[in-house]
C-alpha cells in the first residue's frame, strides 16, 4: 500500500510538473523521485544546512560538494596564532554528515548552469539539482592592494582562512626577535569576522607580553570604527598598555599597497616596515557565487531574507559569509543560524509550502586574553528585504563588567565552539 | 472506571500532541538556540541543555532575562528580542524535544 501510494503520488506530481513545463522551467526531479538539493561549501553554513535538510526531510537527496576532506575552523584560530591552541583542535571531518545520509562529493564545483539546474565539477561530471545552496565563504581579493597577491601572502600572511596561513603567521611570530614590530592591516567593511582583527591584536599582544615584551603591535585600519571597539580599547589599555597602537582611517591607517620584499605596508601617510606583517585584504563572496550569477556589483550576494534565495539567480540560495544579510555580521554563528533557516525554507519550497519568516540570532565571542571574553549579540528579522536588528535587543558586553563576568564569557566562548562544531560536524 | 478512561484518553491526546509538537518545525528563533545550548544530553557544558526541559521554566527564565531580574551575560541581550508569546512557543517546542 505504501508503494502504490508513492507511485500514485509520483504520477500526480509528474503530471503537475508536465503541466508547469509549458509555463516555466520544471523542477526536473519531481518527475523522477525525491527532490535533489546540492549544497556547495562544507563550512559552518553549508555543512549545517546539508545536515538540517536531511533532518527536516529524510527523503530529500542532499549532496554536499566540498573539495577539502578536512575542515579547518576560523573561530579560535587566533588562539593558534598566539600559541594557545593546536591547529588539530580546529579540524573536523565529514564522516558524521555522511552518516546522516548526506552524499559527499570531495571536488571543487567549477560551474553552475541555472537554466539546466546543474553544477559542474572539477572532474568534468555534473550534478543535477532542484534547489542549490551556496555557502562558499569568502575569497580574498588579491587584486585590491597593490603588491598583495597570492605569492605575497606567503611572505605577509593573511591568516584569514584557517590552516597553513594560520601556522605561517604563528611561525613568523615565534621567529621574531624581542623588540620587533608586528603590523596588522585590517580591511574596510564588509568582511569575514568583524571583531577578528582586534581579537587577533589582543592575542598576539598576549604572546608578545609573555615571550617578547619589548615588541610592539600596530593595527593599520581602513575604518574609523570597528566591532566591540570600546571593549577592545579598554582591554588594550588594561592588559597591553603601550604595546598596541591603532591607526584609524582618518589617521592614515588605510593600506593601499605592500612591498613583500621589504615587508613594508604603504599608506597615504607613510610607510610601515614590519618584522611580521599580517595583511587582511578586502574580500568578496567565494568564486562559485559569481560563476552562478548570484553576486552583485559589490562582489557579495543579495538575498531574500525569508528564503535566502538569490535576488538574481532563481532556485539558488546563499548563506553565510557570502550573502548580504543586512545587520547580521559575517560570523560562524550567523552562518549556522542562517543554514538552519535556509534548510527550512528550501524544504518548504520543495514541498510546495510557503516558508515562514525566520527570526535569527547571532552571538560572537572574542578573547582579549585567556579567561577574558567579550561578546556581541543580536536578534534579527526580515524587514524591508534585508535582515534588520530587533530593536531593543542585542549589543555588546557591558563596559564595566567585573573579571568574573569576562571569565564566564571566555568559558561560554569555548563552550559555543564545542557545541557548534559537534552539531555541525560531530 | 469512566474517569480512568477519560484520564487515559487525555493522557493519550497529550502524548500525541507532544509528539506532533516535537516533530513540528521549530517556531521562529528556536533553531538558533542550539548554537550555544547543546541538544546532546551527554555534552559537558557550562551552558544548560534546553531540550526536554520544563517549558514553564524556560519561559520564566526568558522573562527574567528580559526584565533584568535574572542576571545573565549574553541572554539579557538576546531575550529582549523575543516577546512573551514568542518565548512561550519556543519554550514549548524545546520542552517537546528529546
Amino acid at each position: 500500500m505504501g508503494i502504490s501510494h508513492r507511485i500514485n503520488r509520483r504520477r500526480f506530481l509528474g503530471a503537475g510538473a508536465a503541466t508547469v513545463t509549458a509555463l516555466a522551467f520544471p523542477p526536473p526531479a519531481f518527475a523522477q523521485g525525491a527532490a535533489r538539493v546540492v549544497v556547495i561549501g562544507g563550512g559552518f553554513g553549508g555543512a549545517s544546512c546539508a545536515r538540517a535538510l536531511k533532518q527536516i526531510d529524510p527523503k530529500l537527496q542532499v549532496t554536499l560538494v566540498e573539495q577539502n576532506r578536512t575542515f579547518t575552523a576560523c573561530p579560535f584560530s587566533n588562539n593558534v596564532i598566539a600559541g594557545l591552541r593546536s591547529i588539530e583542535q580546529q579540524q573536523f571531518g565529514y564522516d558524521g554528515i555522511a552518516a546522516d545520509g548526506v552524499t559527499l562529493v570531495a571536488q571543487a564545483a567549477t560551474a553552475v548552469d541555472g537554466k539546466a539546474r546543474t553544477v559542474g565539477l572539477a572532474d568534468g561530471t555534473s550534478l543535477g539539482y532542484d534547489r542549490l545552496v551556496l555557502s562558499p565563504g569568502v575569497d580574498l581579493r588579491f587584486d585590491a592592494l597593490q603588491g598583495y597577491d597570492e605569492a605575497a601572502a606567503l611572505k605577509m600572511p593573511h591568516a584569514w582562512k584557517a590552516g597553513e596561513q594560520t601556522l605561517l603567521l604563528r611561525k613568523q611570530l615565534e621567529a621574531m626577535d624581542d623588540g620587533g614590530l608586528v603590523v596588522i592591516a585590517a580591511p574596510a567593511n564588509p568582511f569575514r569576522c568583524p571583531p577578528g582583527p582586534y581579537e587577533r591584536a589582543c592575542l598576539i599582544a598576549h604572546y608578545l607580553k609573555t615571550k617578547k615584551p619589548r615588541s610592539k603591535l600596530i593595527i593599520l585600519d581602513a575604518k574609523d570604527t570597528f566591532s566591540k571597539q570600546r571593549l577592545f580599547q579598554n582591554a588594550w589599555k588594561e592588559l597591553y598598555p603601550d604595546m598596541i597602537e591603532w591607526i584609524s582611517l582618518s589617521q592614515g591607517g588605510k593600506v593601499n599597497a605592500v612591498d613583500p620584499a621589504t615587508n613594508t605596508l604603504i599608506t597615504d601617510f607613510g610607510n610601515h616596515t614590519a618584522q611580521v606583517a599580517n595583511v587582511i585584504p578586502p574580500q568578496r563572496a567565494g568564486r562559485i557565487a559569481a560563476i552562478a550569477g548570484a553576486t552583485d556589483n559589490t562582489g557579495w550576494c543579495a538575498i531574500d531574507p525569508v528564503t535566502f534565495e538569490s535576488r538574481s539567480a532563481p532556485n539558488i540560495h546563499i548563506i553565510g559569509d557570502a550573502c548580504l544579510a543586512g545587520a547580521m555580521p559575517k560570523s560562524a554563528f550567523s552562518a549556522n543560524s542562517q543554514a538552519k533557516a535556509c534548510a527550512s525554507a528550501v524544504a518548504a519550497l520543495i514541498a510546495g509550502r510557503s516558508p515562514a519568516a525566520p527570526k535569527l540570532i547571532n552571538t560572537c565571542y572574542s578573547l582579549a586574553a585567556p579567561g577574558y571574553g567579550i561578546s556581541v549579540a543580536g536578534v534579527y528579522v526580515p524587514k524591508n528585504g534585508v535582515f534588520a536588528d530587533v530593536e531593543g535587543a542585542g549589543g555588546v558586553s557591558p563596559a564595566d563588567a567585573p573579571a568574573d563576568f569576562r571569565a564566564r564569557e571566555a568559558d561560554y566562548a569555548q563552550s559555543w565552539f564545542a557545541t557548534t562544531t559537534a552539531q555541525v560536524f560531530g | 472506571m469512566n474517569l480512568l478512561c477519560v484520564a487515559a484518553g487525555i493522557a493519550a491526546v497529550v502524548a500525541w500532541s507532544h509528539q506532533v509538537l516535537a516533530a513540528s518545525e521549530p517556531p521562529p528563533g528556536a533553531a538558533s538556540c542550539s548554537g550555544c545550548h547543546s541538544p546532546e544530553a551527554t555534552a559537558a557544558s557550562p551552558v544548560v541543555r534546553l531540550y526536554g526541559r520544563d517549558a514553564g521554566a524556560i519561559a520564566t527564565a526568558m522573562a527574567g532575562f528580559r526584565d533584568g531580574s535574572l542576571p545573565a551575560t549574553v541572554m539579557a541581550r538576546i531575550a529582549k528580542g523575543f516577546s512573551d508569546d514568542e518565548s512561550r512557543a519556543i519554550a514549548a517546542w524545546l520542552a517537546a524535544q528529546k
